[in-house]
């Protein structure tokens, strides 16, 4: 009778030990390079209704992912970074121009990052980064567009978002956008696939439980271009959202379609307030 | 010549006499194993860095033999004693002849 009560009371320690371990790190705050403060926990953005606080996917992540994003020489994400700096200054197209031709340096477009996705006025719909680039790149550079999600495209906004790390999210709603967010928001709160899974029901109804082995986060943005240890390389936000919805056993939309757009400018304006910190490192 | 090779490495400016530091080191890598095949099924064939050293004032600090699982941007970070200011190379061997090398001055403080 005794020896059962020790294992049970070893046990209850047991589940208050993994307990621990799920939350581990959550109270840690991220400092990058010990100079480049970023905000990983604020008050939730007035619109949203269900949550009060939002955290960084950082918070989420064990010990160890985070100190590989504290320090630029161990963040495996800044080798995209520089990768991204020789597509920067590489003249292409019929105007023999870079991207440095017209913007010098990366840092002097400081910011940049932190307001897209943003409407834009001559074409009538929001605006990606990815999208921007590319409208530079046909119509000023007279060069072929980049591919939406390939690697020198994703080197480039992960160098832009380097440079604007530290700053906080803050992506228009209002005006002419509202639409477009209008339409994202409610993609986001519909099921979809065979599960009839939402991005909520994981993101925001159960973040920082366990689903099986993984610790679920609020699905932030903040950190994209994320490095994922688990493929060695960069991870765009629309491949995220295309893995997301295929785990809901789905059909998914493309990325650079009209939904993931939509969908990327919600999701932005649920961390409005949170940092910029791509390039992230995440499991 | 792999392409997109280029090593890094991070040493403090400077020490004290005596003082144990720091080494980091990273190369962007693919290391290529052997192992995979190509679309056709050909086998792609074996690209790694087999050899890492580093060297101060001339004499050995570090020399690593690397085998074809060690994945893609190898990592180093090891630590050395400083006695004199110097200088440290570090040099990497590609299986396919070439050698990468950089090197950093330390001073002592």
């Amino acid at each position: 009778m005794r020896k059962m009560m020790t294992s049970v009371a070893a046990m209850t320690a047991a589940i208050a030990l993994a307990a621990g371990a799920a939350s581990a790190g959550q109270e840690d705050n991220l400092v990058v390079n010990e100079e480049i403060e970023i905000v990983v926990r604020t008050d939730a953005p007035a619109h949203m209704e269900n949550v009060d606080t939002i955290y960084s996917g950082w918070t989420f992540r064990s010990d160890e992912t985070q100190a590989l994003q504290m320090d630029d020489f161990d963040n495996p994400g800044m080798i995209f970074v520089d990768m991204g700096r020789e597509v920067f200054d590489a003249a292409a197209g019929s105007e023999g121009k870079s991207c440095a031709s017209c913007h010098e340096s990366p840092e002097n477009l400081k910011g940049v990052k932190a307001v897209y996705p943003k409407w834009n006025d001559q074409a009538e719909e929001v605006y990606t980064i990815e999208m921007q680039i590319n409208e530079c790149r046909t119509d000023r550079m007279g060069a072929e567009k980049l591919k939406y999600n390939g690697g020198d495209m994703t080197n480039l906004v992960a160098l832009l978002a380097s440079v604007s790390r530290g700053m906080p999210v803050n992506v228009a709603i209002d005006g002419p956008a509202q639409s477009t967010w209008e339409w994202g928001k409610e993609l986001y709160y519909s099921r979809t696939g065979q599960l009839e899974l939402s991005c909520a029901n994981c993101h925001e109804d159960n973040y920082d439980n366990m689903i099986r082995a993984d610790h679920l986060s609020q699905g932030q943005i903040n950190g994209f271009p994320a490095y994922r240890l688990k493929n060695a390389k960069l991870n765009t936000v629309h491949d995220r959202f295309k893995g997301c919805v295929r785990d809901t056993r789905a059909e998914t939309y493309a990325p650079a379609s009209p939904e993931f757009v939509a969908l990327e400018l919600y999701l932005s304006s649920r961390g409005n307030g949170l940092s910029v910190e791509g390039p992230s490192v995440r499991n | 010549m792999a392409s997109g090779v280029k090593p890094r490495v991070k040493v403090p400016k400077s020490a004290a006499a005596g003082d144990s530091i720091t080494i980091k080191t990273l190369i962007s890598h693919k290391m290529e194993s052997g192992q995979r095949k190509d679309k056709e099924g050909n086998p792609i064939p074996r690209s790694i860095i087999n050899r890492f050293t580093c060297e101060f004032n001339g004499e050995s600090v570090i020399d690593v033999t690397l085998e074809p699982a060690i994945s893609t941007n190898p990592y180093f970070e090891f630590d050395a004693m400083v006695k004199e200011a110097g200088t440290f190379k570090f040099t990497w061997y590609d299986d396919d002849g070439d050698v990468y090398d950089t090197s950093k001055d330390i001073a002592i403080a």
